[in-house]
């Protein structure tokens, strides 16, 4: 019986075709919209939660406070230094820490001109991870302390459209006018930070730069068996001393990785809450356009609706008829809203892929998502078929045959 | 509950209606008694009250006063959906705008009372392409309402009255939208069910089709006059 109550249902909509398809827009927008938000903040947050991965839960990140526009800060005390680097080694529960530079550089490679982050850093630096992830080096080979003037560029030097003649193993770049020799190339990271910069030994980069004593950031590898955020805690105590700086004053942030972890995820959920909200308010009125609609169709239909009591339909039988029709209008509306929201996803993780190079925004499809969103647009549409519904069911057979 | 051949009595019915605070009385104290197997028409001009006695009739509407007896059973006293179970059961509809459902072929509409009645869908097509048989229209089974003329409607009507098998055909001026040719074919019909034992009540203002039944009520202003 239901069945047979889908194919009357199914064919009341294709008799009105323009007006079913511009009752599911109001669904599909929605629909859509929700879908391909999820989908782009599931990618997101599954990058996110890769990269901390490669990151590892046990570091510990200091960092001079970040006071106005990056660069702004001139104040000598908003520098870390060698000094407080072994400030934090001596933390108890510090397995290992060491400090990396970043500076910003004109570069020069077979006389094209590009303005990059210069990463300089110590072997130590990689004995801090466990897994480097696509940090390797995947061409020639990693920088040792005994390299002076020699290069490892990120992926997009080799790969990406930085230089119109990408880099190769032995090109020389020029950084600040000193020449280095490429020896290495490293694995496609996803962010554009780390896939534009080149890494140099730290040692050469303060020589080249001048810099006389700065770390920029200091990353800590906390011993097993600690607690990240206890050693956190211990590391700002002890700084703070011999930086001579009040409570709450600090010039410098320590934050574990869970912490960051954390912020990004509150941050992005915030950001993803807004966006559904809004995309729920346009099913809102979806379901109201299906309403609508399903009103209309009842004054339409009422000497229809007549007869059908007359050749002997119950109410519930109208009632039911009815809501099949505009749960089928949300059901249809959803499933193009699905394709829709998921193909909006994938075009955006494509042109964010050819402009920012970067898979930040990467749809991931849930059919969890997928099967939710569907039901969800069922439901709409059968709830705002409701009190149509009843109008129709309500009908006095009597009445209804003589409307005309 | 008396055993007897009463398949429609209506004892001391009236019908108002309210219009602006006015009572009209459509229907007027009638008394009436069809037997089962009775061919009978029931005539009169336009607003003597036909219409809203064929509600009644075929239970779509409740007297405002008297009692309405469908094979010995008040209608008074059943609800919406008993109702529509003995409007399934009992009694099938002809009406002068013929009614079909427009989204659906010829088939499908004589399908659709045997839906509402749960016949499963192999035996209710058999049936349903049978009636449409009987009715000359094998040829017409899959096409749309539209596509028919006004008689091939009416007889795709017909069959559709026939679906579950009823007792009584009660129709509704069933020859009002139809050629003199197309109102014999149609009357003509409703002899030959008349024949195989149907209860037929026919209400119509056209002498000519009234001919056709064995007995005549006229209806003026509400009452039976003869």
């Amino acid at each position: 019986m239901l069945k047979d109550f889908f194919f009357l249902g199914l064919n009341n909509l294709k008799r009105r075709k323009v007006r079913s398809w511009l009752t599911m827009i109001g669904i599909f927008i929605g629909i859509a919209a929700v879908v391909g938000l999820i989908s782009l903040g599931q990618g997101l947050q599954d990058y996110i939660n890769e990269q901390f991965e490669i990151l590892g839960g046990d570091k510990i990140i200091i960092e001079p406070k970040n006071i106005g526009p990056p660069g702004s800060a001139t104040s000598k005390n908003l520098i870390l230094t060698s000094k407080d680097l072994e400030v934090v080694r001596d933390v108890k529960g510090v397995s290992k820490a060491e400090g990396i530079i970043m500076k910003s550089g004109v570069v020069t490679l077979k006389d094209e001109i590009n303005v990059v982050f210069t990463l300089g850093m110590d072997e130590g630096y990689f004995e801090l991870f466990e897994n480097l992830g696509n940090f390797e080096v995947i061409e020639g080979k990693e920088l040792t302390d005994n390299d002076k003037y020699k290069v490892v560029v990120g992926y997009n030097h080799a790969h990406g459209d930085i230089w119109d003649k990408p880099a190769q193993l032995r090109d020389t770049i020029t950084v600040e006018d000193v020449d280095f020799k490429v020896i290495g190339i490293r694995g496609k990271i996803g962010n554009p930070f780390d896939d534009n910069a080149i890494s140099i030994p730290k040692e050469t980069l303060k020589e080249i730069l001048n810099i006389e004593d700065e770390e920029s950031q200091i990353i800590v590898k906390t011993e097993k068996g600690f607690d990240p955020e206890t050693v956190a805690k211990d590391i700002e105590r002890r700084l703070r001393a011999s930086r001579n700086e009040k409570e709450d004053q600090e010039t410098f942030d320590v934050t574990t990785s869970e912490q960051l972890l954390e912020t990004f995820q509150n941050i992005f959920m915030v950001v993803q809450g807004v966006l559904v909200g809004i995309a729920a308010i346009s099913l809102l009125v979806g379901g109201i356009g299906i309403m609508n609609t399903m009103y209309t169709s009842v004054l339409e239909r009422t000497k229809e609706i007549g007869t059908m009591k007359a050749i002997g339909a119950k109410n519930s039988h109208i009632l039911t008829l009815f809501l099949i029709e505009s749960g089928l209008l949300g059901l249809m509306g959803g499933i193009i809203g699905v394709i829709l929201g998921i193909s909006l996803a994938k075009a955006a993780e494509y042109v964010a892929g050819i402009y920012i190079g970067s898979p930040l925004l990467h749809a991931s499809l849930n059919p969890l998502i997928i099967i939710g969103a569907l039901a969800f647009s069922f439901i709409i549409g059968t709830l705002s078929g409701v009190l149509p519904a009843m109008q129709a069911a309500r009908l006095r057979p009597a009445d209804a045959l003589r409307y005309e | 509950m008396v055993k007897n051949n009463e398949i429609i009595k209506l004892r001391k019915v009236c019908k108002y209606y309210y219009l602006g605070g006015e009572a009209i009385k459509a229907v007027d104290n009638i008394n009436l008694i069809i037997h089962k197997g009775d061919f009978v028409a029931i005539v009169g001009p336009s607003g003597s009250g036909k219409s809203t006695m064929m509600n009644l009739v075929g239970a779509l509407d409740l007297p405002t006063e008297g009692d309405v007896f469908l094979d010995n059973i008040n209608i008074k006293l059943l609800n919406e959906s008993e109702l529509a179970l003995l409007r399934r059961k009992k009694i099938g509809f002809v009406f002068q705008t013929f009614n079909l459902i427009p989204t659906l072929t010829a088939v499908e509409n004589v399908m659709l009372p045997m839906i509402f009645n749960g016949v499963d869908s192999e035996e209710r097509k058999e049936r349903a392409e049978i009636l449409l048989k009987n009715m000359g229209l094998e040829h017409r089974l899959n096409h749309l309402p539209n596509e028919l003329s006004g008689g091939e409607r009416q007889r795709v009507s017909i069959a559709r009255a026939l679906a579950n098998d009823p007792e009584v055909i009660l129709a509704d001026e069933p020859t009002g939208n139809l050629d003199s040719k197309r109102k014999q074919e149609i009357a003509e019909m409703f002899e030959e069910l008349s024949k195989r034992g149907k209860t037929i009540i026919l209400v119509t203002h056209d002498l000519e089709v009234a001919k056709h039944a064995k007995k005549k009520y006229q209806l003026k202003d509400g009452r039976i006059v003869k």
